[in-house]
């Protein structure tokens, strides 16, 4: 792959109940990523932009926030799904030799759809919508299935509760900082079994906006440019019942092609800090498992060894993770944006020290059917 | 009306927010494979449909194995009993979109004879005692509707602890 990096970042506030609309929440990171990178819209040559109609209640629903995007005399086109999913088209698009600089921008407003008849429309309609399942009794069957397989137990599932939203604290952008334990989780109110409250992730507003440019870009403008390493992605079937509920399989298959990419032989060992899409508490656990941070069922054990806590060998999530901010299609690329931050040293209070390689990883889908891992670095080779 | 949308608009610090409903008729063609499943439901059988390259009975059934990329066309009877693979207890009311009220059950069934997972609800159980690994049974509805509630729930087959 020619070499590309990420020059510039943007990002709001997460919180409930936004009032700016869709546009305004565009424009305010666009702006902010402009001015991280130094530059002005008409360095920018295109535009891609991350909506969902059903989120946003309209139908193509890009167009109408595509002038807030910087749209207007350009290339503009649009990713539905992930942030770290329409991440990766800009950086093919900024790859093919045509453009230079991407701007990548996605938004959500959580607060204003319903969440939980949004998600039942992810299930087929012709076969198990009319259940009625949402993001949360979907996910308590998955969470359920890959406890009872690897004896994983709720106390763990907590842990990474208790870690996330304490390292919010440290992140301004955060929507849940809290002070909780093992015990809080554990009596908060059951929601769908093993899952409860403070196991979830919040209802965010949000916006979040990345500038991807070429090598020779990258070189002529950023001080601190952090350099697109590995990145894959990768599909599960669509249906729990035909999936490993337990494992993730794609989630592996991304990752090893991640790192095949970037050299990487020894994840927990060479990567500095891990931002993962930890919608549930219990999915940071299984996911250390694909991302080969740890063996195939030991994720509980993994969280209990402090290894993953901001002073461990391996900080994941020091931004509060997904469980502390959770603007849906946002959430993948605030893992990017908050990876690079990292990398340019300026993640202030969440910062660790003297991280040089960083991952990123989105969840597309019911329970994690894609994977999207970026290896980022701020070293060139 | 069939197509309503209400407009309401509440004012706070001098921003308003526009509230709205979007209620949008559609229709979705079943295609041939979940036809077909529903149509065998009406005589009471359960049909999935087999991967022969990959050895996989899928239930319910589908057009092509995401495996090898087959097409699938043929058609194998499976059990109406089976086996529960992972399960959750609901204790929040989602009266819109939840056939039962809460506290109810959801599981993943294996069908015997079925090599993939049926998402469905758990009914005429006792919720404490929702096992993994535990047998049970489809309970069909009186009147067939062609869709994925034909089977209402699926219910523990008691063990006879007499005679």
């Amino acid at each position: 792959m020619d070499r590309a990096a990420i020059i510039g970042v943007g990002q709001t506030k997460y919180e409930r109940g936004k009032t700016k609309n869709f546009a305004e929440l565009v424009y305010e990171v666009v702006r902010k990523a402009l001015d991280d990178a130094g530059m002005e819209l008409d360095d920018i040559d295109n535009v891609v932009t991350t909506t969902n109609d059903f989120w946003d209640g309209r139908t193509i629903a890009c167009m109408a926030i595509a002038e807030a995007a910087g749209s207007y005399g350009r290339d503009a086109t649009n990713v539905e799904g992930d942030g770290t999913l329409s991440s990766f088209y800009g950086l093919m698009r900024t790859l093919s030799g045509v453009y230079n600089s991407t701007i990548v921008t996605t938004h959500c407003k959580v607060s204003e759809g319903s969440p939980r008849k949004l998600f039942n429309q992810a299930f087929d309609p012709v076969y198990e919508r009319i259940l009625g399942l949402d993001a949360i009794s979907s996910s308590a069957l998955q969470a359920r299935a890959y406890m009872n397989r690897f004896g994983i137990t709720e106390e763990q599932c907590a842990m990474v509760s208790v870690k996330n939203h304490r390292n919010a604290k440290n992140n301004p952008y955060a929507h849940m900082p809290l002070d909780i334990t093992v015990e809080d989780v554990m009596k908060s109110p059951l929601l769908a079994e093993p899952i409860k409250r403070l196991d979830t992730s919040p209802i965010s507003d949000g916006a979040c906006a990345l500038i991807i440019a070429t090598e020779e870009e990258a070189r002529k403008r950023a001080k601190r440019p952090v350099w697109v390493k590995g990145v894959a992605h990768c599909t599960d079937a669509y249906r729990l019942g035909e999936r490993d509920l337990t494992y993730s399989n794609a989630l592996e298959m991304a990752a090893r092609k991640a790192y095949q990419m970037a050299g990487i032989t020894g994840p927990f060992r060479q990567i500095d800090v891990a931002e993962v899409y930890d919608a549930f508490s219990y999915m940071e656990l299984m996911w250390y498992e694909g991302l080969g941070f740890c063996g195939r069922g030991e994720g509980g054990k993994l969280i209990e060894s402090g290894k993953t806590e901001m002073d461990g060998e391996l900080p994941v999530n020091p931004s509060g993770g997904v469980l502390s901010a959770h603007s849906v299609q946002v959430a993948g690329m605030v893992r990017i944006a908050e990876a690079v931050l990292q990398l340019r040293g300026e993640a202030g209070e969440r910062q660790v020290p003297g991280a040089k390689d960083a991952l990123a990883h989105g969840i597309n889908g019911i329970c994690g059917q894609t994977h999207c891992i970026w290896i980022l670095s701020n070293e060139e080779s | 009306m069939d197509n309503e949308t209400i407009f309401e608009v509440e004012e706070r610090d001098s921003l308003l927010v526009h509230q709205g409903v979007i209620r949008v008729p559609y229709t979705w063609a079943a295609g041939e494979v979940a036809s077909r499943f529903y149509i065998g439901l009406r005589d009471k059988k359960i049909y999935g449909i087999r991967c022969p390259n990959c050895d996989v009975v899928f239930v319910p059934p589908k057009k092509v194995c995401h495996l090898c990329f087959d097409n699938l066309t043929e058609w194998v009877e499976v059990s109406d009993e089976g086996t529960l693979e992972t399960f959750t207890i609901v204790h929040y009311n989602e009266p819109e979109l939840h056939p039962m009220k809460a506290p109810f059950a959801y599981g993943i069934v294996k069908l015997d004879g079925a090599d993939t997972g049926m998402v469905h609800l758990i009914g005429e159980a006792d919720l404490n005692r929702i096992r993994k690994g535990m047998r049970l049974k489809a309970v069909f509805r009186e009147k067939l509707e062609g869709n994925y509630l034909d089977i209402k729930y699926f219910k523990p087959i008691q063990r006879a602890n007499h005679g």
